[in-house]
C-alpha cells in the first residue's frame, strides 16, 4: 500500500506548479489552467485522508462539490476571457490597464 | 513491490511530469493537453484511492467538458487563425522562486508529521450508493447550494459570452 505521505508529496508538487503558472504566463486562459491544476491538488489531499477513514465518505462528497466549483470558474473565466478579447483584443492581462491610465 | 504501488508511481511520475511540463511549455494548445493528461493521470490515482465515483466524474467533467470549452475559447482568442497561441512569460525568477520555496516548505512540514496509516481494511463494496445516499441525507443542503451556483453560472456564463446588439454598446 502506497504511504499517504506520497500522494501528499504529489499533491504539493501539483499546487506549487499551478502557482508558478498563475505567476509566470502571461495569457489568461493559462492562468485559468493553472488554478485547475491547483484545484486538482487539494482535491488530491481530499481523498488521500479519506482513505485513511474507510467507513466515512466525508472527504470524497467534498471533492465533488470542489469539483462543481472548479467548473462554474472554468465557465465564467472564459466567458470573461473572451469578452475582454472582444474589447481589448488581448488577452494578456498586463496590457488591459484602462483603469489604471 | 505489489501492483497498485507500481501503477500509483506511474500515475504521480505521468502527473508530475506533465505538470512541471505545463510550466515551461510556449504553446497554450499544449498546455491544454498537457493538463488533460495530468488530470487523467490523477483519476487514475483516485481509483487506487478506492474513490471511484470521483475518479468518473473527474474523467467526464474535465475531459468530456473542460477541455471542450478550454479549447474553444482558445481558438476564438486566437489572433490569426492557423497560428497557435503562444504565451510569454514574466516574473520567470521570481515565480519559480516562490513556488520551490513553497514546495520545500510543504515537503517539510509533511515529513515531521506522521499519519496514522495501520494496515487498512479493504473498502466496503457499496462505496456508491453511500454516496448516493449522503447526497440527499447528510449533504443535502450543499447539494442544493452546488445546483444553485451551477445555474448561477450557466446564466452569467451565457449573458457574458452573448453578442446581443444591447450590451455591445
Amino acid at each position: 500500500m502506497v504511504p499517504v505521505e506520497h500522494i501528499l508529496y504529489l499533491a504539493a508538487l501539483l499546487l506549487t506548479a499551478g502557482l508558478a503558472i498563475v505567476i509566470v504566463k502571461r495569457n489568461a486562459i493559462m492562468v485559468l489552467l493553472g488554478i485547475e491544476l491547483m484545484l486538482n491538488a487539494s482535491n488530491l489531499n481530499l481523498i488521500a485522508f479519506n482513505r485513511l477513514q474507510p467507513d466515512k465518505i466525508d472527504g470524497q462528497m467534498f471533492s465533488l462539490f470542489v469539483i462543481v466549483v472548479a467548473v462554474c470558474e472554468a465557465a465564467v473565466g472564459l466567458a470573461i476571457v473572451l469578452r475582454v478579447y472582444k474589447m481589448y483584443q488581448t488577452s494578456v492581462p498586463d496590457e488591459v490597464t484602462e483603469l489604471k491610465d | 513491490m505489489s501492483l497498485t504501488s507500481i501503477m500509483f508511481y506511474f500515475f504521480a511520475l505521468v502527473a508530475a511530469l506533465s505538470a512541471i511540463s505545463m510550466v515551461f511549455v510556449k504553446n497554450v494548445f499544449y498546455g491544454a493537453l498537457l493538463l488533460i493528461v495530468c488530470l487523467l493521470s490523477v483519476a487514475g490515482i483516485y481509483v487506487l484511492a478506492f474513490a471511484e465515483f470521483v475518479a468518473v466524474v473527474q474523467i467526464l467533467i474535465y475531459a468530456g467538458g473542460i477541455l471542450v470549452v478550454i479549447i474553444f475559447g482558445i481558438m476564438l482568442t486566437s489572433r490569426i487563425a492557423g497560428k497557435p497561441l503562444l504565451v510569454q512569460h514574466a516574473n520567470k525568477f521570481l515565480g519559480l522562486l516562490v513556488s520551490g520555496v513553497m514546495f520545500v516548505l510543504l515537503v517539510y512540514l509533511f515529513s515531521q508529521q506522521s499519519f496514522t496509516h495501520t494496515s487498512l481494511p479493504p473498502q466496503p463494496e457499496k462505496q456508491i450508493g453511500k454516496i448516493g445516499v449522503g447526497l440527499i441525507t447528510d449533504f443535502v443542503l450543499p447539494f442544493e447550494i452546488a445546483g444553485v451556483l451551477l445555474l448561477a453560472a450557466l446564466i452569467g456564463a451565457s449573458v457574458l459570452a452573448s453578442t446581443m446588439k444591447s450590451n455591445r454598446e
